[in-house]
Parts: structure tokens; C-alpha cells; sequence
């Protein structure tokens, strides 16, 4: 009689399709955030919603929303990545090089051009390479990811004034008898009136929601980020996906870098410096946890959002530059909270229904 | 020895496997034939090697020496992936799922549907694994989070998770550990159904009745040595018991205390009706009432599960009771009390595992010993020196770790002096009460017996000394009186003379079929 009773029913699975309104609303926060923000701003200041405005909005939240969808791979499989402003810095100094200057062989006394796809590719190539040389670093030779990162952003903010001396490339339009211009198009050029960078951002955004729910690669990064433990058991070959996302991050980070130089039409060392916190601060607002295994690309998009919409916003509004930092740092860690809050309500909820359903008895499901 | 008929076909032969680890030798040259269709029950003790010889047997580890083949052709194994490709899947004692993800995609992860281009199937994989619990008789959503199913379901997932893909060789490490009757019955059909397709079952269980009901062929490890195999109805519960303990009756670890001295002495710990939950909301401690006198050492037993960490975790405050009283001398502590409080109240505890818990590698012994009680020291100026030494010199002498010197790194000492340096660190606390957690795991022989003299003589000087042990010898070796838990209750209150190996292991069995029998435990020894 004693065991019996202890033998523990096997509850049915507690599938929870909460229903409950508190729940709703927190699990909706992100655009719920988004669509005060929203409101608000345009009511205080008209000139918010003008097309011209919200164009500027998304363009601004497209080097953003790039970041963060590399960043988002790495942080579902529990890394981190600091490196990514600095990478970005690096792809812009080198595609300005290599427009500007051409690429050098000393051996020959000739400098070489290439026309812009060729610059771009090359670029891009070079931002993977640099993300895959970090999570080599991170699987291979287990240097912790917070250290490796940390370490690629000095050196690829190092090498960035490397490549020029620490001058800015001032002029990147190119010259028609080289057969290079036309890189500006990248950050000024409109297709049905939207601006290349923002077709960019959706097209990227696509392509990462498909590789993260459809493909292989995709749902073992969440396993990974899961339990990484069980991932490497079941037989997934963890170090490869893992240098997988942090090459990831590191084309994004090239691809961004690329975008603000063409836009600025010019390239500068400096070039998003510290643009890796606003890339982490996009994923958590998103609703991802920083212990891996939970997140969406969209919750991503949806945190460069608010993060851009908020930043433009005050703007509109007048709030000084100094307070505008100020509510941007309370509003990630409210996020954090709220996400804590959210956990906390969903784990009681879940107890709860639990025990009501032992008190009501539920028979061990047999066959 | 080898029982086996030269007409059964083997699916896997391994011959004289030794494995070495940092200090131990884990498996010292098993030889294990796995028949082709049939249950393999592997037997042992906690440290017998079970565990070990499994993981290498499915890739995860790799043997120091030795051989295995399948069929007449040599193997070897580097990955848990070369080990499934030729169709040989464990499932693990402890869960290993990923919480976040679907039942269906759990069942597939690193061995996903895809197409030619890497995408997920996902509807294929859900109708496999849809079709898979269904042959289980199970019925789970194949949607469902993971992290929303009770333990016994992912239990079920996790044996479905090996059972997609075709498995030729199927371990399964104490599968029964956390189902419920109805769900170990559909197992064993299960089991059944998969052994006319011909697939080898490799068994492991601490439950004998179960393991007499369901195995075929034994294999009985102890101590890294393969003692005894026999084949089914040739086996009985007392031939596996004896083979599993031997005879190492020998082993008096200290003599006990005549019990006469301890009725004397002042209660120091009463425990009543504590009730803890777990986050899944079943019971992990059951009403648990007993009471320890001053100077006593009182060991604690059971089966893995049994609810002894748990208790142990409790009373120094890691985790809260949601019912019952906790009484330090006659002083009944807040059960929300936290681990700081119950130090100063008087209790200290031993973790069961003692690098990840016990120590700080990188530190040295003197660093380690003095962890616990810096405030102590504080002075305006700084900690103090004087008494710091003082201590360190004296817990050295009282527990004859042996240290080159204070300052050494703690990771060069032996696991036994380890050990003895945690012991140190919690009794410079000043504790009335020491709890320790599997306090001998991975120390040999010599060193147990050491700490156990330690234990004894502070015992005599008046500490009250409460273990958690699943070893049997080292129960009936070295307590005073033992308290058996199972399944979060305590089931047996022996004194040292009642202690043998049957008795202890008869309490904590889990018994299906006589439950009434369970008597006359939980009466305080006032």
C-alpha cells in the first residue's frame, strides 16, 4: 500500500496551451512593446509616421536586424559573440581598400581591381572566415566563447586600421575605367522604392527563419543550445555546427559592415564600434535566452524594432542624447525581467495543473 | 565459468576490456558476450563497472585495452555515431533529452529526415516517431514540448528515441528507474516483441525480481571483474545477490559503538514528517521522521533515487521542505532556512560529488580548508594569519591528511586525502551535525577505512555523524544504525547487530507485490 501510492502516476503531457490572459500578454510582449512604442511616439510627434521617416527607421534597423540574426545562431547554441562590430569594421576598411586602392602585389608593381560584386564577395568571405576561425578556436582548442570573441575584437579592430593606417577611405565611388563603382548602390539604391539595404534585410531574415526551423543545421543548433550534452550522445557533430553559427555571425557582421559604408560612401576604421551590444541587446529583447536553446529569428526582428524605433523616436520627441542612453540600458534589462517573470508565471501555471491533475487522480496512461 | 551453449549466436564479443581512469581502474579485463536475441542482464553494484563497459560498448568511451568484435569482425568504436551506425543504441540511466525541442525532433536529433539539401522532413519525422510510441503502446503527443512531460514519459521518449532507428543492439541503463508499474509492463512487452525481431537487449536494473523476470543470459560484474555468468532459470535472486557482494565479509571498516552508550546521550537531530517536492511536483521525501542522539553515526541506504541525497540536500538547505519539522537540539529550525543559516545552526554537509561540489580544484589545501569559515578570521585589518595557520595545521594533524605541504595544490592529493580536506573544511564550521553523500566514492579500500577511524574518533568526541552510502559493506562496516530509504520513505530502522547485506537490500527493493510487509520502521530509537 505504501509503494503503491508512491508509485507516481505518469501524468498525461501537460501540453500547455495556456489560455490565460496574463500569460497571452507576456508571451506577446515583444510586439506588444513595439506597437506602444509606436503609438506613442506618433502621437507626440506626427512626423513619426511619415514614409519618409519609417524608411529611415527600417534602414536603421536593418544593420540591426542583420547583426542580430547572426548573433541569434550563436546565442541558441549558448555562445556569445563580441567580435561582430569590429568584423564589421574590418569588411568595410577592406572593401574601401581594395576600391580605393586595389589590391597591392608588391612582386608584380601592380595593384589589382575588382569590380564591386567581386569586392563584395570577398569581403563577406573574409567576415565567415574570421567567424569561423573563432569557433575553431571556441570547439577545438575549448577557449571559452566570452575570451575568443573578445580577443577577435581587438585583433579585427586592430587590423581594420591596419589595412589603412588608420585612415578613413573618403570616397568610395569608384571609378568607371577601373570598372569598380557602383558600391554605393548598396546603401542608396531603391527597388520599388525601398532601399536596397532593407530588401537585404528581409531577404536574410527568410533565409535564416527557413535554415533555423526547415534544415538540419538549424534545429540541431537548438539541440545544442538544449543540452549539449545529449546533441553530442545522439550523435550530432557539435563542434561543426557550432563553428557553423559563429560563421554565420561572422557574414552578417561583414554584410552590415558592408551596408554602412556604402551608405556613409565612405570607410573608417571606427565604423560600428560597439555595435556588438546593440546586436546581443536586439536578441535578448527578442526573447531569446542567453543559456541557449531558446528563440526565434522573429523575436530578433521584432527586438532591432524596438531598439530602432525607440532610438528614433526620442529623437523625434526631443529627449537629450544622455537620457536616450539611459532608457535604452532600462529597457534591455526590463526585458531580461519581464522574461524572468514570464518563466516564473508559465513554471507555476504548469504546477498548478499538475497537481490539479493528480488530485483528480489521473490514471497512469496504459495501453 | 562461461555458461553459454556453443549453438547461440553472438552479436558482439568483448574480451578482456580495461579501463583506467585519472586513479581508478574501472573495468579490469571484462569479458562480456552479448547473445544474439536475447535479454543480457548486466549486474553489479554501484562502481562495479556497469556503467562503464556500456559506454564503451556504445562508443562514448574508449577502453584502455582489450577487444571487441561483432560476429568474428574486430571493432573499434570512437563516437557515439560510429557506434549507432553499426546499429548499437543506449539509453541512458540519467535523461538525456534536450527540454526545449519537440518529443519528435528529440527522437532525431543527429539523426534528422532530410532531403538532399539538408532540410528537415519534420512530417515524416513526426509520423516515425507518431508510429514508433505507438508500437510502444504510448500515446504522446509528438509535438509536445519535452520539457512539459513528466519524468516517466521521457523516459518512454527517450527509449523511443533509440528505437527510430534500426537498432541491432539495445542497451538499456536501469530503464525502470522512474516509470511506473503500468509503464515498466508495457517496456517488457516491448522488449519482448523487439527480441523476436532479433534484436540483442543488454539489461541493466537494480530491481533483482525484475531483472529474474525478464533476463535470459547474467552477467554479474563486481569491482571491475567479471564473478559470475548464468543463463535463466538457473538463476535466482540470492545466486545474484551473493555473486554481486562476494565474500568480503572482512571488511570491518571501525567497531561500532555499544548502543547503550547512545541512549544516553541528548537527542541532536529530529526529523518529523519531512515532505520535500520536487519540480515536477511528485514526492521525493515522504513523511521521513527519525532522530539521531549525539555521538552517533547512523549510515542512510538505498537504490539510486531513493530519496537519500535529497534528504541530505534538505537539512542542510540546498532544497525546502514543504512540510514537517527539522529540531537541532531540541531547537526546531524555519524550514525555509537557508544553507548560511543551517551552517550556523549547526549542520555541515559532505557532498556526494566531491570535484564538482566539495572542492576548489585550482585552490590549495589551505585555501580549501578555510573556504567555509572566512568571516571567522576578518579583522579590521584583514584576515588573520595566527588562528588561519592555526587551523590549517590542526585539521591536518586530526585528519592525517596526507599534504606535502598546506600550500600544494589540492588537485595532487589522493581522492581519499581530498576527501578528508572537504571533511576538514566542514568541521572547522563547528557543526553538531556532519552529513556526507556517498563520502567513499572513488577512494579504495585503504583510504575508506582511514576516514572511517576519523569519523570514529569524532564521533567519541561528540559529533554526530549521518551518511548516505549505496555501498553495502561500507553500511555494515562502518555505522552504528541505519536508516533504509525507498522511493522517499525510510523503510527500515537497523541497528548495527540486525545489519546484513540481505536485510539492507530486501529494504530497499521496491516492492510490487508485497507493500503491506513494510513494518517496523520510522519508530524513533527514543
Amino acid at each position: 500500500m505504501m509503494a503503491d501510492s508512491l508509485s507516481m502516476p505518469a501524468r498525461k503531457s501537460t501540453a500547455l496551451n495556456m489560455r490565460s490572459l496574463p500569460l497571452l500578454l507576456l508571451r506577446l510582449r515583444a510586439y506588444l512593446a513595439l506597437a506602444l512604442l509606436v503609438v506613442l511616439f506618433s502621437s507626440i510627434a506626427p512626423s513619426f509616421l511619415s514614409a519618409r521617416n519609417l524608411v529611415i527607421v527600417t534602414e536603421q534597423v536593418a544593420v540591426f536586424a542583420i547583426l542580430g540574426i547572426g548573433m541569434t545562431f550563436v546565442i541558441l547554441a549558448a555562445g556569445i559573440d563580441l567580435s561582430v562590430g569590429a568584423v564589421a569594421g574590418l569588411a568595410a576598411m577592406v572593401a574601401g581598400y581594395l576600391i580605393t586602392e586595389g589590391l597591392r602585389l608588391p612582386w608584380l608593381g601592380v595593384s589589382a581591381f575588382f569590380s564591386i560584386p567581386v569586392v563584395c564577395i570577398l569581403s563577406l568571405a573574409l567576415g565567415t572566415l574570421v567567424g569561423a576561425v573563432n569557433g575553431w578556436f571556441i570547439t577545438r582548442l575549448k577557449v571559452t566563447p566570452f575570451i575568443m570573441t573578445l580577443g577577435m575584437l581587438y585583433m579585427a579592430r586592430g587590423a581594420a586600421q591596419l589595412v589603412s593606417g588608420g585612415a578613413t577611405y573618403g570616397d568610395l565611388t569608384g571609378q568607371a575605367e577601373l570598372n569598380n563603382s557602383g558600391f554605393l548602390l548598396l546603401g542608396t539604391a531603391r527597388l520599388l522604392s525601398v532601399p536596397v539595404s532593407i530588401w537585404l534585410m528581409i531577404l536574410l531574415t527568410l533565409v535564416a527563419v527557413y535554415i533555423s526551423r526547415k534544415t538540419v543545421f538549424g534545429r540541431q543548433v537548438f539541440a545544442i543550445g538544449g543540452n549539449e550534452r545529449t546533441a553530442e550522445l545522439s550523435g550530432v557533430r557539435v563542434s561543426r555546427v557550432k563553428i557553423g553559427t559563429y560563421a554565420i555571425s561572422g557574414f552578417c557582421a561583414a554584410l552590415a559592415g558592408l551596408i554602412i559604408a556604402s551608405r556613409l560612401g565612405a570607410a573608417n576604421p571606427a565604423i560600428a564600434t560597439s555595435y556588438e551590444l546593440n546586436a546581443i541587446a536586439v536578441v535578448v529583447l527578442g526573447g531569446a535566452s542567453l543559456f541557449g536553446g531558446v528563440g526565434t529569428i522573429g523575436g530578433t526582428i521584432i527586438g532591432a524594432f524596438v531598439l530602432g524605433v525607440l532610438s528614433n523616436g526620442m529623437v523625434l520627441v526631443g529627449i537629450s542624447d544622455f537620457w536616450q542612453t539611459v532608457i535604452t540600458g532600462a529597457v534591455i534589462v526590463l526585458a531580461v525581467v519581464v522574461d524572468q517573470l514570464q518563466r516564473r508565471v508559465e513554471k507555476s501555471s504548469a504546477e498548478r495543473q499538475a497537481k490539479a491533475q493528480e488530485d483528480r487522480g489521473t490514471p497512469s496512461t496504459t495501453a | 565459468m562461461n555458461a553459454h551453449s556453443p549453438a547461440l549466436t553472438l552479436a558482439m564479443r568483448l574480451r578482456q576490456i580495461r579501463k583506467v581512469y585519472q586513479g581508478t581502474t574501472a573495468l579490469k579485463g571484462v569479458d562480456f558476450d552479448v547473445v544474439h536475441g536475447k535479454v543480457n542482464v548486466l549486474i553489479g553494484e554501484n562502481g562495479a563497472g556497469k556503467s562503464t563497459l556500456m559506454k564503451i560498448l556504445a562508443g562514448i568511451e574508449q577502453p584502455t585495452s582489450g577487444q571487441m568484435f561483432a560476429g568474428e569482425q574486430a571493432l573499434t568504436l570512437n563516437s557515439p555515431r560510429e557506434a549507432m551506425a553499426r546499429g548499437i543504441g543506449i539509453v541512458h540511466q540519467e535523461l538525456n533529452l534536450c527540454p526545449n525541442l519537440s518529443v519528435a525532433e528529440n527522437m532525431f536529433i543527429g539523426k534528422e529526415r532530410r532531403t538532399r539539401f539538408g532540410r528537415v522532413l519534420h512530417g515524416e519525422q513526426r509520423q516515425l516517431a507518431h508510429a514508433t510510441l505507438q508500437r510502444m503502446g504510448q500515446d504522446i503527443d509528438v509535438d509536445a514540448l519535452v520539457q512539459d512531460l513528466s519524468i516517466g514519459k521521457r523516459q518512454i521518449v527517450e527509449i523511443a528515441k533509440v528505437l527510430v532507428s534500426d537498432v541491432r543492439v539495445l542497451i538499456l541503463d536501469e530503464p525502470t528507474s522512474s516509470l511506473s508499474e503500468a509503464e515498466v509492463g508495457i517496456l517488457f512487452s516491448l522488449i519482448t516483441d523487439l527480441k523476436r525481431q532479433g534484436v540483442s537487449i543488454i539489461y541493466i536494473s537494480h530491481r533483482l525480481d525484475e531483472l529474474i523476470e525478464i533476463g535470459d543470459h547474467f552477467t554479474v560484474l563486481r569491482d571491475g571483474h567479471l564473478v559470475g555468468t548464468g543463463v535463466r532459470d538457473a538463476v535466482t535472486v540470492d545466486w545474484l545477490v551473493e555473486r554481486m557482494i562476494g565474500s568480503q565479509m572482512n571488511t570491518q571498516l571501525r567497531t561500532g559503538t555499544d548502543p547503550a552508550v547512545h541512549q544516553l546521550a541528548p537527542v541532536v537531530l529530529r526529523v518529523c514528517d519531512l515532505e520535500v517536492a520536487s519540480d515536477q511536483g511528485s514526492l521525493l521525501l515522504n513523511k521521513v521522521s527519525f532522530s539521531v542522539r549525539r555521538g552517533e553515526i547512523v549510515a542512510f541506504y538505498g537504490l539510486m533515487g531513493a530519496g537519500r541525497t535529497e534528504l541530505f540536500e534538505t537539512l542542510i538547505g540546498l532544497r525546502h521542505a514543504i512540510g514537517g519539522r527539522i529540531e537541532i537540539n531540541g531547537q526546531t529550525l524555519p524550514l525555509a532556512q537557508d544553507i548560511a543559516g543551517r551552517i550556523r545552526a549547526g549542520i555541515a554537509l559532505v557532498p556526494e560529488d566531491r570535484q564538482k561540489l566539495g572542492l576548489v580544484a585550482s585552490a590549495s589545501v589551505r585555501d580549501n580548508l578555510l573556504l567555509a569559515n572566512l568571516t571567522r578570521y576578518s579583522r579590521a585589518d584583514g584576515l588573520a594569519r595566527q588562528p588561519m595557520d592555526d587551523d590549517v595545521a590542526r585539521m591536518i594533524r586530526e585528519l592525517h591528511i596526507k599534504a606535502e605541504h598546506a600550500d600544494v595544490a589540492i588537485s595532487s592529493l589522493s581522492g581519499g586525502n581530498q576527501q578528508k580536506v572537504v571533511v576538514g573544511k566542514n568541521l572547522l564550521t563547528e557543526p553538531h551535525v556532519l552529513l556526507l553523500d556517498e563520502p567513499t566514492r572513488g577512494i579504495d579500500i585503504k583510504a575508506r577505512r582511514e576516514l572511517f577511524e576519523v569519523l570514529d574518533s569524532l564521533a567519541k568526541n561528540g559529533l554526530t555523524i549521518l551518511y548516505a552510502s549505496s555501498d553495502l559493506t561500507e553500511i555494515i562496516g562502518g555505522a552504528d544504525r541505519a536508516l533504509v530509504m525507498c522511493q522517499g520513505r525510510i523503510t527500515a530502522n537497523l541497528t548495527r547487530q540486525q545489519l546484513d547485506e540481505p536485510t539492507l537490500v530486501g529494504w530497499s527493493q521496491v516492492s510490487r507485490k508485497d507493500s503491506t510487509a513494510l513494518a517496523p520502521t520510522e519508530k524513533e530509537t527514543a
